[in-house]
């Protein structure tokens, strides 16, 4: 099941030259743009790890491709995606994120029913993917 | 920008053209008012004029080629440019940047000038990182390294340098379309360097030799700075300056334009000592613009060469 999270997910998977337009877009909007990868595809995990820092004085989309393949060098694997920063005052925060690279082959989600008192129902959504540590839960 | 975005998206869709008048590309193109602007403000330096003119021609037909649809590759644009010390490498490669930007062959006209200092970084771990933050900067435009041998130190063998020529190789060598190189330095050194660094010779397409100014060269391009600055020689002055130069030349630690900078940086001081000094009641724009003889005799260049000749008679 394909991860649909952030800007373009419903869209086919962004090519690399379609990233490059929209990361110049961001660039020249003055936002900087970071890079984060996670194995952990639970919509509700916000707290992505970053790779390297915060790029806010490059001037040309190439930079942040680069910076982009080298993560993909690494973490080929795992679920990358860019976001661009606004830090002009009053913003303050990511103003456009997607996704652009996951893993080959998405397991999806499975949805457990945790019957509680008074015929109640709790539903927990898990990844099939997180049941693996963190790591090798794609390889 | 903009313009040469519009440009490739029309390549597209557009059906091949059946001809390219070449004159009104160079034109259009703005090459020829930076070819013009390099005549105009450059003086000397004809075989590096001849070099650029040369590229820049190239870099045109390869332009007008890939609208034909003919068979190109990305031209190798990383160039060295090798000479003494003031002798324009600066200067020429801010329009060497602006002539590749016009060209369409970087996609922003920077130029993010940087020497060992920038790349290297001071312990182990520090250097990939430092470099590749200065590439990613530069990308899109054009990265100049000055004193670029000093990124490869022979007499240590665990030198950080070596990392970040590896690094910059790379980078060279994989993304030819998003980074173009120069580096910059003292013709011999360069030489040592290029061939301790077998790969980088082999990466470089153009290497441009910037000659020594000739003396009147120098005497013209003093006027010039002159000029910019609202001051001007009297006659005299520019008869001393001329001898000033020659006698410059022969000491130690001549560097061409920057020297000749320096010494009117002087004499404008001088002069300005003399003004308040020596002038009694009002002075005129004329006297506040004009540099005069004394200004320039004062150098210590003429005592030490009148040393030199009285050392000589007396042996």
């Amino acid at each position: 099941m394909k991860v649909t999270q952030g800007a373009f997910s419903f869209l086919p998977d962004l090519t690399d030259e379609q990233i490059f337009k929209q990361v110049q877009y961001c660039i020249d909007n003055g936002w900087a743009v970071n890079i984060e990868f996670t194995d952990d595809p639970h919509p509700r995990n916000t707290y992505w790890d970053m790779w390297g820092h915060p790029m806010f004085d490059v001037e040309d989309a190439a930079g942040v491709l680069y910076e982009l393949n080298e993560c993909r060098k690494v973490y080929g694997e795992r679920y990358i995606k860019l976001s661009a920063f606004d830090a002009s005052h009053g913003w303050e925060s990511v103003k456009l994120s997607f996704i652009v690279n996951r893993p080959k082959s998405e397991p999806g989600f499975t949805v457990e029913r945790q019957e509680v008192g008074g015929r109640n129902i709790r539903y927990t959504t898990r990844s099939y993917a997180a049941d693996r540590p963190e790591g090798s839960r794609y390889s | 920008m903009t313009e040469q975005t519009g440009d490739d998206s029309l390549d597209d869709t557009q059906t091949l053209p059946t001809e390219i008048d070449l004159r009104e590309e160079f034109v259009s193109s703005g090459v020829a008012d930076v070819l013009r602007e390099l005549d105009e403000e450059l003086i000397g330096l004809a075989p590096v004029k001849k070099r650029i003119r040369e590229t820049a021609a190239l870099l045109l037909v390869e332009k007008a080629r890939k609208r034909f649809g003919l068979a190109h590759e990305a031209p190798t644009l990383h160039m060295s440019f090798t000479g003494n010390p003031g002798t324009g490498k600066t200067t020429v490669a801010l329009k060497m940047a602006d002539l590749l930007y016009r060209l369409g062959y970087v996609r922003t006209g920077q130029l993010i000038t940087v020497t060992r200092d920038d790349l290297v970084g001071q312990y182990i771990g520090h250097t990939a990182p430092k470099t590749k933050e200065i590439l990613k900067k530069a990308m899109g435009g054009v990265l100049f390294i000055d004193e670029a041998y000093y990124l490869y130190r022979p007499e240590n063998e665990r030198d950080y340098g070596q990392e970040a020529i590896e690094i910059l190789l790379q980078v060279m060598e994989n993304q030819r379309e998003d980074l173009v190189v120069i580096l910059a330095g003292y013709a011999d050194r360069m030489d040592r360097f290029f061939e301790s660094n077998p790969g980088f010779r082999s990466r470089i397409a153009h290497h441009i030799d910037f000659p020594d100014y000739k003396d009147d060269e120098l005497l013209a391009i003093a006027e010039v700075m002159l000029k910019q600055q609202s001051y001007k020689f009297s006659p005299e002055a520019r008869k001393t300056f001329a001898e000033y130069v020659v006698k410059r030349r022969a000491q130690p630690h001549f560097a061409n334009a920057r020297s000749i900078r320096n010494a009117l940086d002087r004499a404008r001081f001088r002069q300005a000592n003399r003004l308040f000094d020596s002038v009694e009641g009002p002075v005129g724009p004329e006297d506040l613009t004009t540099i005069e003889d004394v200004d320039i005799r004062a150098s210590r260049i003429f005592e030490i060469a009148e040393e030199k000749d009285r050392a000589e008679q007396e042996q």
